[in-house]
């Protein structure tokens, strides 16, 4: 089966069997930073962004992303450039063994590119499908609101 | 000090952020073989006959391993000491099954649904046998779950305790016939599931060389290559085990799962081979943390000062007893090393079950032993109507005791007198009482559908396993004044890379950008028995300060030969003379390698220590339970903890706010149930439940103020500690607010409601 789809900028045709699901896809075109958990989208730590909203790359068949933009972590950094959300990440140690990072990172851009105000609660909420065992979640919420909050302060999106 | 006790970013920290390929399975292996484990249905079974030939059949099947393909040939999937303090009773595949998750067969193929399809063609016969799952009723079902020929080290098969142990001190039975007031209790702990989010895997290659190079998730590295050789009868020098990142392992990891699998697939093939857990096969067939049931008795003299603690233990160790004696020794060990008594005594058994393998997690017994205690102490201040901070205060021990348990109650053997050089509980208490605004909320008055508590708990842990656990280091350098660290020790997401370059740093007087790491790979780094017991940081850490220190004691020769000077010192990152005369750190290393009295600057060094300083924890939960439901929120817990001197107060901070969910889970949130088949029916993280970003209290965490003279820097463990307290703090406090009192974990809403009623 063929799909044709926006992948962190580029347009891509994927050739997959029938059943593939995102998250095969992606890390079969070596993008490691979708990581494998659980295969049922209760973990997070496959979290990419559809159109701006993150999502389990292990729920969606490849069929399924016909036309679709899709990013993963690879893209929100240059060579010599962190996004914002990773430069917080680092300051505050939010990256404990960093196997859930990417995956939080996503839902926290996703939550930017909603627009709304941010607080705690809706980081909480944002990264409420993120399971994370080493954190217990209090240096990505930190890290999160500084930058969120920041980007909000500076009238745009980070 | 210019590094120790300050944030650093991490080593790995650019890497974790960016996503970079950095862990176990980021990499693709030409020609891979996908292995998948087929496991037992039933809890109980001989296999009387296995057919695979129609999953040979199947195009894609490469190959298929059954018990007939290996020699009868007992060891232990516990990455410890060597040899094993527990018994040997495992094999690779067997013609018994032993729990619901046992090996039956495992099978090679060119694809993962390949391999998934095939385990289903395989046709075993099983003759079912009788099943246990209570370990109470194991010790007289009046059959075995192991046999005795070929296993060794069971303390006795016929009445399957896998291991037992005995220890007195003083006469416990008089001193509480004596005791002013005496009081007992009977408590349990539940299987856990340490959840690491990255699951088990593991991938293996030949090199150019034909020598097997194993890429694991592992916590034990070194264990890994011993066991694996064991195995599968090869050299230890034939094998390569490659540490990369972690994604979390909490005692998981401690433990040869899956790499003698995927090692003899490719030995025999001569091609990689992968083999990845699914989450349903990580939460039934992986490890758990061992349930306990406990017994204590307390006694005490006329001025509430402790004069006896006896405990007795069973413990489940599930079908295989891997850690099953040191988590028990650890449980007795602990227990008896929080308050000063003069009359102890622990004694425990643990029993086989055929229910999944007790493993090694967090705490390691500790936190089995600290809910009883910890839960009997709150009682005890109740009835004698004191302050259950104050009893504890009055009961600790103090600077300068001697902890006599720790000489008899080792790793499965005799240990080494211990005595506290520092313990700084008292402050951990009075400052936690702040924070928590303990004195107020303790008494106040609750009514209505939600009723808050406040409930308090202390612990203790150990820095590393006495005589015992070894770590060793090498450093060199280069021309830029940097240096190569080079580690056995494993970092499995805690950041102690990052921590021993602070450590190295600190004494070559450069900064932490200038020490380059690499660390647990059997091939390129010295022998460290690896991530646990809370060892790294005091016992890997004063290996590689002792490294770095002949490292720096190499740089002042050389500078002294090129200053042609007798006498120098080193100020910063120049040695200077005493006559006035400079050399810079770089200098003497490009001299040293290009024109003038070459050599390589280097320094090695290996460390094991007889002391296990414990770091202590005083842990103090608000809660709020709905009386109408009977469910229990956490509303902020306040953990403060000492070990000794910080290195790195962020990721000190994240193992405490790390550990609290993992044991507020234990307390609240996590069930292991089994149907009366012995199957475990939380299968995913949707019916096993962690804590998520939404289900968090407030943590309030801060740190004593204390310095550990044997540790490096003053240095004592964080790793495990904040684990223990939590849950008997969240207990406490539920008294506190309702008067139930919790005995056996997780907390059942159900429980609350009937005995709120009874009250």
């Amino acid at each position: 089966m063929k799909v044709q789809f926006e992948l962190n900028g580029h347009l891509v045709e994927a050739t997959h069997a029938p059943g593939t699901t995102l998250m095969e896809y992606l890390r079969g075109e070596e993008l490691y930073s979708v990581k494998h958990g659980c295969d049922h989208g209760e973990c997070g730590a496959c979290a990419v962004l559809v159109d701006s909203k993150s999502m389990n790359a292990c729920l969606i068949l490849m069929h399924t992303v016909s036309g679709r933009k899709i990013e993963t972590l690879e893209s929100f950094s240059t060579h010599e450039k962190l996004h914002p959300l990773q430069k917080s990440f680092l300051k505050e140690g939010a990256a404990q063994c960093g196997f859930c990072t990417p995956g939080m990172i996503l839902s926290l851009e996703a939550l930017d590119r909603e627009g709304a105000e941010i607080d705690e609660a809706q980081v909480r909420d944002a990264l409420n499908g993120n399971l994370c065992r080493c954190t217990g979640y209090v240096k990505p919420v930190k890290a999160a609101l500084s930058t969120l909050k920041a980007s909000r302060n500076a009238g745009g999106k980070s | 000090m210019k590094v120790i006790g300050k944030d650093t970013q991490r080593v790995d920290g650019q890497a974790l952020v960016r996503g970079k390929p950095v862990f176990t399975d980021d990499m693709k292996l030409k020609d891979v073989l996908y292995v998948k484990i087929l496991h037992s249905p039933i809890a109980h079974a001989n296999i009387l006959s296995i057919d695979v030939s129609k999953a040979e059949a199947l195009e894609g099947v490469v190959s298929v391993f059954t018990h007939k393909d290996f020699k009868p040939h007992y060891y232990t999937t516990a990455g410890q000491g060597y040899p094993e303090p527990g018994p040997r009773d495992m094999r690779i595949l067997d013609q018994t099954v032993r729990f619901v998750g046992d090996r039956v067969a495992f099978i090679a193929a060119e694809s993962l649904e390949i391999a998934e399809q095939a385990i289903n063609l395989i046709d075993v016969e099983y003759e079912e046998l009788p099943c246990i799952f209570d370990a109470q009723q194991s010790m007289t079902a009046g059959f075995a779950i192991h046999p005795a020929e070929g296993t060794s080290g069971i303390h006795d098969v016929e009445k399957n305790i896998a291991a037992h142990l005995d220890a007195e001190i003083g006469d416990v039975e008089a001193a509480l016939a004596d005791s002013a007031h005496a009081f007992e209790g009977t408590y349990s702990t539940p299987f856990v599931q340490m959840a690491h989010i990255e699951p088990h895997i593991s991938l293996t290659w030949l090199d150019d060389n034909n020598r097997l190079v194993i890429r694991t998730s592992t916590q034990v590295p070194h264990h890994v290559r011993r066991i694996v050789a064991e195995v599968l009868d090869i050299p230890v020098g034939r094998i390569r085990v490659i540490k990369p990142r972690v994604g979390g392992a909490f005692g998981g990891k401690q433990e040869i799962l899956n790499e003698e699998i995927v090692g003899a697939v490719t030995l025999k093939t001569g091609r990689p081979a992968r083999i990845e857990y699914t989450r349903e096969e990580e939460l039934y067939a992986a490890r758990v943390r061992h349930p306990e049931q406990l017994k204590i008795r307390l006694g005490f003299d006329e001025n509430h000062l402790l004069t006896a603690i006896d405990i007795n233990i069973l413990e489940d160790c599930g079908a295989y007893g891997p850690h099953a004696l040191t988590v028990m020794s650890v449980t007795s060990q602990k227990a008896l090393s929080m308050y000063k008594a003069p009359n102890i005594r622990a004694n425990g058994d643990a029993v086989y079950t055929n229910l999944p393998i007790g493993g090694a997690y967090r705490g390691y017994g500790a936190p089995q032993a600290f809910f009883p205690l910890e839960s009997l102490m709150d009682e005890v201040a109740v009835e004698l109507g004191v302050d259950p901070v104050d009893l504890r205060l009055k009961n600790v021990f103090k600077v300068g005791d001697d902890v006599p348990i720790a000489k008899i109650l080792g790793e499965g053997r005799e240990g080494f007198p211990m005595v506290l050089y520092s313990i700084e509980i008292a402050a951990c208490l009075n400052e936690g009482r702040v924070l928590s605004n303990w004195d107020a909320l303790r008494s106040a008055e609750q009514s209505g559908r939600f009723r808050r508590g406040i409930g308090v708990a202390v612990a203790g842990q150990g820095s590393g396993i006495p005589g015992i656990d070894m770590g060793a280091a090498f450093i060199k350098m280069n021309e830029d004044a940097s240096f190569n660290l080079q580690i056995g020790a494993t970092d499995l997401g805690t950041g102690s890379d990052t921590a021993l370059a602070q450590i190295a740093a600190e004494v070559l007087n450069v900064s932490v950008d200038k020490i380059i790491v690499y660390s647990s790979d059997t091939d390129m780094t010295p022998f460290d028995t690896g991530a646990y017991a809370s060892s790294t940081t005091y016992i890997s850490g004063t290996a590689v300060k002792k490294a770095a220190e002949t490292c720096k004691a190499m740089i002042l020769e050389q500078g002294k030969k090129l200053l042609q000077i007798e006498d120098a010192k080193i100020i910063d990152t120049q040695v200077v003379g005493s006559d006035g005369q400079t050399i810079s750190f770089s200098d003497i290393c490009i001299k040293s390698f290009y024109t003038e009295e070459q050599t390589q600057i280097m320094g090695s060094a290996s460390h094991l220590s007889y002391d296990s300083p414990p770091p202590f924890n005083a842990s103090f939960a608000e809660v709020e339970v709905d009386t109408l439901t009977g469910t229990v929120r956490v509303i902020k817990v306040v953990s403060v903890t000492d070990i000794g001197q910080i290195i790195n107060p962020k990721m000190a901070e994240g193992q405490v706010e790390g550990a609290i969910p993992q044991a507020l889970g234990m307390a609240l949130s996590e069930f292991m149930p089994f149907d009366d088949k012995g199957r475990f029916t939380n299968l995913d993280f949707n019916s096993y439940h962690i804590y998520t970003s939404n289900d968090m209290p407030e943590l309030v965490v801060r740190f004593a103020e204390s310095h550990e003279p044997t540790g490096p820097y003053g240095a004592k463990a964080v790793a495990e500690i904040p684990i223990n307290a939590p849950a008997p703090a969240v207990t406490n406090a539920i008294y506190n607010a309702v008067g139930v009192r919790i005995k056996h974990l997780p907390v059942k809403p159900q429980q609350i409601l009937e005995e709120m009623d009874l009250n």
